[in-house]
């Protein structure tokens, strides 16, 4: 039931939205094509502004990766987390989140054909991936789209929701699926 | 940013040169390089239709409606953002279509409100307290809808994909208010540096 739902709210939304803005536009007397256009030639613009900051962050997280930083930094951290309730094997996956949506995706899809998509641990997977968004991936794509360097507090707060959202990922998991 | 970038590219080299992966790294440079690349050609397409159908919803009048509605909550997230401001019917727009797992359209909407709100910024280089705050919220990714995991789920053999819809909500939606706690607090101890007036 509440998967159909949500089935049909996913399949639904763009081809509503699109129908609700052409038709108000139609009803309003716009000139249609002209204006689609004109925003649309932004496209190209916003494209080709962001690919300096997005190289520019792929290649260092990716180098980081690469290098087996977050081996290390996964033995650091698990004392505390194994404390929170946290498996051992989440850790990546915390760790990528907001660095790699891709790579989180991946690990996950990992874990779930490994201990099977009906276990606890798989569960606690997808609440951690859908429970934070790639900021590092947000922050350089909109940040770079408008030529801004400087991020100020962006980041850190970006970061801190992330922590929020893994801890209470953690505990919501614990108490629901276990 | 700056020093978070150095610091990942030399942790890297560091840790590469102890683990002996300098290979994997100088590799991964070449991967990534071509694969920021590619991500941003291929959005171009998405960007452009969708950069070309917020035109119409803008010409229209449909931003502006929503910026109307949504304004209880805005004018206290954006003080900065002036009452009506097509910029905050993009920031509503954008965070109810990711929200609905809508990621597509949600980033080129996005992009429309950061250049609306580029055009209130006195120093374009840096970061203002309503591009900080519609970030951090942004990036707390409150979810209605998480249709990637959700998919991933069915396509692993789950038998009830739809059960980690409630725990997403209410997660993402405490995540945000963390996010606006934690945005509104240190923006307080990050002050715009003002550079001379020769810098437009």
């Amino acid at each position: 039931m509440i998967k159909e739902f949500l089935n049909c709210i996913s399949l639904y939304t763009i081809p509503v939205i699109l129908l609700v803005i052409l038709i108000y536009a139609l009803f309003k007397k716009v000139s249609i094509y002209e204006t689609f256009v004109s925003g649309a030639k932004e496209g190209f613009k916003v494209g080709v502004m962001i690919i300096p900051y997005l190289v520019a962050i792929l290649v260092a997280i990716g180098m980081f990766r690469a290098s087996g930083a977050i081996d290390i930094l996964t033995a650091l951290l698990a004392p505390i987390l194994n404390k929170i309730g946290m498996p051992a094997e989440l850790l990546p996956l915390a760790i990528i989140r907001p660095l790699s949506g891709s790579g989180a995706l991946g690990i996950m899809a990992e874990i779930a054909s490994e201990h099977g998509a009906n276990s606890f641990i798989a569960k606690m997977a997808a609440v951690m991936v859908g429970c934070s968004e790639t900021t590092f991936y947000v922050l350089t794509v909109y940040f770079g789209s408008v030529g801004i360097t400087k991020f100020r507090h962006a980041l850190w707060a970006g970061l801190i929701a992330d922590i929020a959202g893994i801890l209470a990922a953690v505990t919501i998991s614990n108490i629901i699926f276990i | 940013m700056g020093y978070i970038w150095v610091f990942l590219i030399v942790v890297s080299i560091i840790v590469a040169i102890i683990n002996g992966r300098i290979q994997e790294v100088t590799q991964a440079i070449i991967d990534n390089a071509k694969l920021g690349v590619e991500i941003s050609i291929s959005l171009i397409g998405i960007m452009a239709f969708w950069l070309g159908i917020v035109k119409l919803a803008e010409k229209s009048g449909i931003i502006k409606f929503i910026a109307k509605l949504v304004e209880p909550i805005t004018n206290w997230l954006f003080p900065e953002i002036p009452k009506g401001h097509s910029a905050l019917g993009n920031i509503a727009m954008n965070i109810s279509a990711n929200a609905l797992g809508v990621t597509n359209a949600a980033t080129p909407i996005g992009i429309k409100a950061m250049q609306e709100m580029q055009t209130l910024n006195k120093q374009k280089d840096t970061a203002t307290n309503s591009m900080a705050t519609f970030l951090a919220i942004n990036t707390a990714g409150f979810q209605i809808v998480p249709a990637s995991v959700i998919a991933i789920l069915v396509a692993t053999g789950s038998k009830n994909p739809s059960e980690i819809v409630g725990p997403t909500i209410l997660i993402t939606l405490f995540g945000t208010i963390i996010a606006i706690i934690a945005v509104k607090i240190l923006q307080n101890f990050f002050p715009v540096k003002s550079v001379g007036e020769e810098n437009d």
